[in-house]
């Protein structure tokens, strides 16, 4: 799996979870770009992630998140790809 | 992850929901299946959006219940909980709006009138106190514990009086088990511990709930089940001030909501058994009653008898208990008859099917035999077609999905919550019999479902080859075991079969049925003889009970016609041979277009197609040769 694939799959998982099918994400967007990307929602992606790609965060790394392309690289680091 | 699983699981989700929402009119039947399906956090998340904007104007039109309106108030983080509530209503053809309180401010909602929550105008309140705001305080012995707990229960029965005033359903949760035990097995040692005191405020509740007409929403049973750990997680309490975390939100909404709907008289009145291989293993037409597994000292006949024992202290709680099996009557009653082993009996059933028609119109008549909707019927079978036959014929049916083992029967069916009771009374007690007696005297009649689409649905492969020494042994097996669709009840060695294969005089044909479930394996096996010129003679024609009903016997028959006619046969006979067991076949040749020749006194006959004028059977099955 790839950088790439990464970005995609999140991507995916993004657009069902905010059931917002066109939402366009790429390494550099952020939360503020997404309207219902709250706080709750935050969260609750992040444990979506977790699930998704069978890996787990520590505090720290997700306090140290800023983009998209931040949380590709964690998932890729845990992941050890 | 705590995984729904007595819901089943929809592979093509995603697909469905995209489908369901772009139909010009919303399609609530295709959007609450897939609510009633196993699903994640997310799926749940995902639907609930969706959901909201479909129905943003007004709920969708029959719903099973008048719409609940849920205050959730608490102190910690709950608004994460509100999509798996609403979802959970779904589930169950119901629709809940959901008002979730300020952050920790539940005191003062409640307290005042004005307040967001009394503005809302909810008919139920849930009430989540976390654990670690109902131990802040510092306690520093066993008496200033208790001292607490006491303080605690009597602020909660003033607020649940605020509540039951106004006349709403009262859902108080009990504590979480997540604070640290200071000492282990011996904590009660430390009386001030808060672990401890935790405990005994759990337990204090009970009594004092009840006393005030509230519903505990009493975690401890599923947190046992799962794990602790699959309903909190310590990191998303400190980041996000979940205690239940988002990813066990899924089956904490089922919880409170099955409360809900049992109070709304959602819940199963009546439990629907099949027999074979759900009551008992096996299949007693063709296994006969020393052949079914039933019993101690094997463990799949104490899994049966497990369900067995569940349903029968169900029936004490006030479940009616009905049979609903695919067998000929005499064959289905024997074992609750005459089986040392069996734990039910005849008069635990207070309604009993046995035939040969289609489950969705037994369940139709049996409710209608029981005086009760077919929503109020829990329809245990193990065999997954019947299951999803159901589920599409009569949506309204709770179908749990049982595993491939029987030692899970007994746990699915209690995990799923359609059997969640509130008050029960003296009635409950005996009202299996009470409904026992009635359906004794009415005779419902019986309705016919339209099965063509269903039929179609499980797009059906019907894979046929004449006999091979490949297939010999199982060919050999099923003409040795099948008693009950078995027109002449022959059998047949392997060498005898073996044998046929290169007989020039024989015609046969070993088939396999293949659905959108999996493959069936051989299901059937006909042996013809060409006798005189022109004609051939049935020998042998049987089949497995599992498939009965989907036309497999149309498509069989129109196979052997071709093959008939390829050797120059313009005349088919076939014969039936009545046993102790094959009553259900009697009229098979009739049924399928032949002619009656001749009726014998002990009650076989013989009949007759003319191949001539033969048109090939409509059925739903493809076949092909492989």
């Amino acid at each position: 799996m790839t950088k790439d694939d990464i970005l995609d799959q999140l991507v995916e998982m993004m657009r069902d979870y905010f059931d917002e099918p066109d939402l366009a994400l790429d390494r550099d967007s952020t939360a503020r770009e997404v309207a219902e990307w709250d706080s709750l929602a935050h969260v609750n992606i992040i444990a979506g992630v977790e699930s998704t790609f069978g890996v787990r965060f520590a505090i720290s790394e997700i306090e140290s998140l800023k983009s998209v392309g931040d949380l590709v690289d964690l998932v890729v680091a845990k992941k050890g790809l | 992850m705590i995984e729904l699983e007595w819901l089943p699981a929809v592979d093509d989700w995603s697909a469905r929901l995209t489908q369901a929402r772009s139909s010009d009119s919303p399609d609530w039947p295709a959007l609450r299946s897939l609510a009633a399906s196993s699903i994640d956090f997310l799926q749940t998340d995902r639907l609930d959006r969706v959901l909201g904007k479909t129905f943003a104007g007004a709920p969708p039109e029959g719903l099973a219940a008048p719409v609940v309106r849920i205050a959730v108030t608490g102190s910690a983080t709950l608004s994460h909980l509100a999509p798996a509530l609403r979802i959970a209503a779904a589930r169950r053809n119901m629709w809940a709006e959901v008002h979730v309180g300020e952050y920790g401010q539940y005191h003062q909602e409640l307290e005042d009138p004005d307040s967001a929550l009394w503005q809302f105008n909810p008919t139920a309140l849930l009430i989540a106190l976390d654990a670690r705001h109902l131990f802040a305080r510092q306690l520093n012995s066993a008496e200033e514990a208790a001292g607490h707990v006491a303080q605690l229960l009597d602020r909660c029965e003033a607020l649940w009086a605020k509540a039951r005033a106004r006349g709403l359903h009262v859902i108080h949760q009990t504590a979480m088990p997540v604070l640290p035990q200071l000492a282990g097995n011996n904590e009660h040692r430390v009386g001030w511990s808060a672990a401890g005191t935790l405990a005994v405020y759990n337990e204090a509740l009970r009594a004092r709930a009840d006393a005030a007409g509230v519903d505990l929403l009493d975690l401890s049973p599923a947190i046992a089940a799962d794990g602790l750990k699959l309903w909190h997680d310590p990191a998303l309490w400190h980041r996000a001030k979940q205690e239940v975390t988002i990813r066990a939100a899924p089956a904490y909404g089922d919880l409170v909501m099955r409360l809900i709907a049992a109070r709304a008289g959602r819940s199963a009145k009546c439990l629907v058994l099949d027999l074979d291989n759900t009551l008992w293993g096996g299949v007693i037409g063709d296994d006969g009653l020393a052949g079914i597994v039933l019993g101690q000292g094997n463990a799949a006949g104490e899994a049966h008898l497990a369900l067995q024992a569940y349903a029968r202290d169900l029936t004490r709680r006030g479940v009616i208990l009905a049979v609903c099996s695919k067998n000929d009557e005499a064959n289905a009653l024997e074992p609750f008859d005459q089986h040392p082993d069996m734990l039910l009996r005849r008069s635990d059933i207070a309604c009993f099917v046995a035939n040969w028609q289609d489950k969705a119109t037994n369940l139709r008549r049996i409710a209608a035999e029981l005086n009760i909707g077919t929503d109020t019927l829990l329809f245990v079978d193990d065999n997954p077609a019947e299951r999803a036959l159901i589920r599409r014929e009569l949506p309204e049916v709770m179908v749990p999905e049982l595993g491939d083992d029987p030692s899970l029967y007994v746990d699915r069916i209690a995990a799923s919550g359609w059997l969640e009771a509130t008050a029960l009374t003296d009635d409950d007690l005996v009202r299996a019999s009470q409904y026992q007696a009635n359906a004794q005297r009415t005779a419902a009649r019986a309705d016919v479902t339209d099965i063509d689409a269903y039929l179609r649905s499980l797009t059906m492969e019907m894979r046929w080859r004449s006999f091979d020494r490949i297939g010999l042994s199982r060919v050999a097996q099923l003409i040795n075991k099948s008693n009950q669709f078995n027109l002449t009840t022959r059998r047949y060695n392997e060498a005898e079969i073996e044998a046929m294969i290169n007989d020039p005089a024989v015609l046969s044909l070993q088939l396999r049925l293949l659905d959108s479930f999996g493959d069936n394996g051989m299901i059937s096996v006909l042996i013809a003889r060409l006798t005189e010129a022109g004609t051939a003679e049935i020998d042998t024609w049987l089949m497995s009970c599992r498939v009965l009903g989907r036309g497999a016997e149309a498509a069989a028959l129109n196979l052997l016609v071709q093959q008939a006619q390829a050797c120059g046969v313009e005349r088919l006979i076939g014969r039936y041979l009545p046993s102790a067991k094959n009553g259900m076949v009697a009229a098979h040749y009739e049924k399928l277009g032949f002619v009656l020749l001749e009726r014998g006194e002990d009650g076989s006959s013989t009949w007759q197609l003319d191949l001539t004028q033969f048109t090939p059977l409509p059925c739903h099955i493809e076949c092909t040769e492989g």
